[in-house]
């Protein structure tokens, strides 16, 4: 790893680390300009942004450098023209192949508090550097796993699933119904898997754009069976951001919380004894923007 | 007698796995004549679906640009979108006996054979044709006609309200 992408690395952490302290109603957004698209010379150009009123950038971009795309075939693919303004950032995706691509942003990050030598010690970072820098076997440990997942699909031709496989890691989204292929008023049917066991009991919001034109949000809740599966049907067409949250054990909030050390360990500013962590816990959050079409 | 005639005639198809029927299929498509500022002539898909359960039974007709320097016309044919997500999609553009050129404002007669394309290996029953059109810069409408494959029929027709005219269909 280079110091500039480790540099990215901590940056996207931080990010990430960020984004569930901030005020609840800072939302995260891949926005295509289109989910569906036909031929060979085709693009699709994309705005990111964290934003309160969906879509509208207000708030602040999202920073492009952690951005992935998976193109159909499962390979990793590449933004282009990359810009970031004031209140969002833009980027596009070359669409060389027929199928389904997945454009992204996932985090994977690790509190942890441990004893060493009678001293408290304390770790937030990556799920990466969690590995190497705190010692196996560790007394006292107890972790804070958090992760964090912000996606969108867009299709060329034909739809395909060889981009929408589950990494096993955190809360995710199995297509069951292609997530280009909802379509207004039709039942269309995802499935939502946790560090990849099905996540039950979940409970799945759809919010539609053009928030600033509609006297309510508008939003859609359903619940996820024991298999992890939800069956919904999205009244409008438009564009609809979906989000899930899991948490559970501790947060890390409050004393002793995330306030303690900067991203790789201690180093922060001096504020009295390294607290340990209450206990365990784990929060993951799974969000996306899907289209649901005019039928 | 008339009609164990044709009963046999169904028997015979179903055990040959396609219908003998050589009946060919009579449309005629109203391109409406619009005044607008920009005017482009519509995409037009023309196509099959099984009534039961909205599925495509088969794609007739294709207009658009292929002869586009810049894309071939495919960027555009998404927005036929009822048509692309049920057959468009499926399929390699340009389509041999499918694809052709936008059309004129005016009344569009077309004869498809029985013999050939999607009606060859299409089972008697009832179906929709469906006539999809797109206009850049403008809207898009779909107008489904039902037909009886599989014997003559009297001509039905349905009519859009903007981007169509009259759709009249019948089985020759």
């Amino acid at each position: 790893m280079t110091f500039k992408t480790r540099l990215l690395a901590v940056a996207a952490v931080g990010v990430a680390l960020a984004l569930p302290l901030a005020a609840e109603a800072h939302r995260g957004w891949l926005l295509p300009a289109f989910t569906t698209l036909s031929g060979d010379g085709s693009w699709v150009t994309v705005d990111a942004a964290i934003s309160n009123e969906l879509f509208y950038p207000d708030h602040r971009p999202m920073r492009t450098e952690g951005v992935q795309v998976l193109g159909p075939d499962g390979a990793a693919d590449k933004i282009q023209n990359a810009s970031t303004g004031q209140y969002r950032s833009t980027f596009d995706v070359q669409l060389t192949k027929p199928g389904t691509y997945k454009i992204f942003t996932a985090s994977n990050s690790v509190m942890a508090s441990w004893t060493e030598n009678g001293e408290v010690k304390r770790f937030r970072g990556s799920a990466e550097d969690f590995a190497k820098q705190v010692p196996a076997g560790a007394a006292d440990l107890k972790t804070i796993r958090m992760a964090n997942r912000n996606e969108t699909f867009v299709t060329r031709d034909k739809p395909s699933a060889g981009a929408l496989a589950p990494t096993g890691k955190g809360l995710e989204l199995v297509p069951v119904t292609n997530p280009t292929d909802v379509v207004a008023a039709e039942p269309a049917t995802f499935k939502f898997v946790l560090d990849g066991k099905p996540a039950a009991d979940l409970e799945v919001t759809f919010i539609p754009g053009g928030a600033r034109w509609r006297a309510s949000p508008g939003e859609v809740k359903v619940k996820t069976g024991a298999d992890g599966a939800v069956k919904f049907t999205l009244p409008e067409a438009g564009m609809y951001w979906v989000n899930a949250t899991v948490r559970s054990g501790e947060t890390g909030r409050g004393p002793g919380g995330p306030g303690m050390g900067g991203p790789g360990g201690p180093g922060g500013a001096p504020q009295g004894p390294v607290q340990p962590l209450a206990g365990n816990g784990q929060s993951a959050s799974y969000t996306a923007v899907i289209e649901a079409q005019r039928p | 007698m008339k009609r164990s005639i044709s009963l046999l005639t169904f028997a015979g198809a179903a055990v040959a796995g396609a219908p003998a029927l050589a009946a060919d299929l009579n449309v005629t498509v109203e391109i409406p004549k619009l005044t607008v500022a920009e005017y482009h002539k519509p995409y037009v898909a023309i196509w099959i679906e099984n009534p039961a359960d909205s599925t495509a039974a088969g794609t007739l007709a294709v207009w658009y640009d292929a002869g586009n320097k810049e894309d071939h016309g495919a960027k555009w044919l998404k927005d036929m979108r009822q048509w692309w997500r049920k057959a468009g999609r499926e399929m390699t553009f340009p389509a041999d006996g499918i694809s052709g050129a936008t059309r004129a404002p005016g009344p569009q007669k077309l004869v498809f054979a029985g013999s050939k394309g999607a009606l060859k290996a299409l089972k008697p029953g009832q179906y929709n044709l469906v006539v999809e059109a797109a206009r850049e810069v403008g809207g898009h409408e779909a107008v489904r006609v039902p037909f009886s494959w599989g014997k003559p029929g009297k001509p039905a027709s349905a009519k859009g309200a903007a981007e169509l005219g009259a759709v009249t269909v019948s089985v020759k």
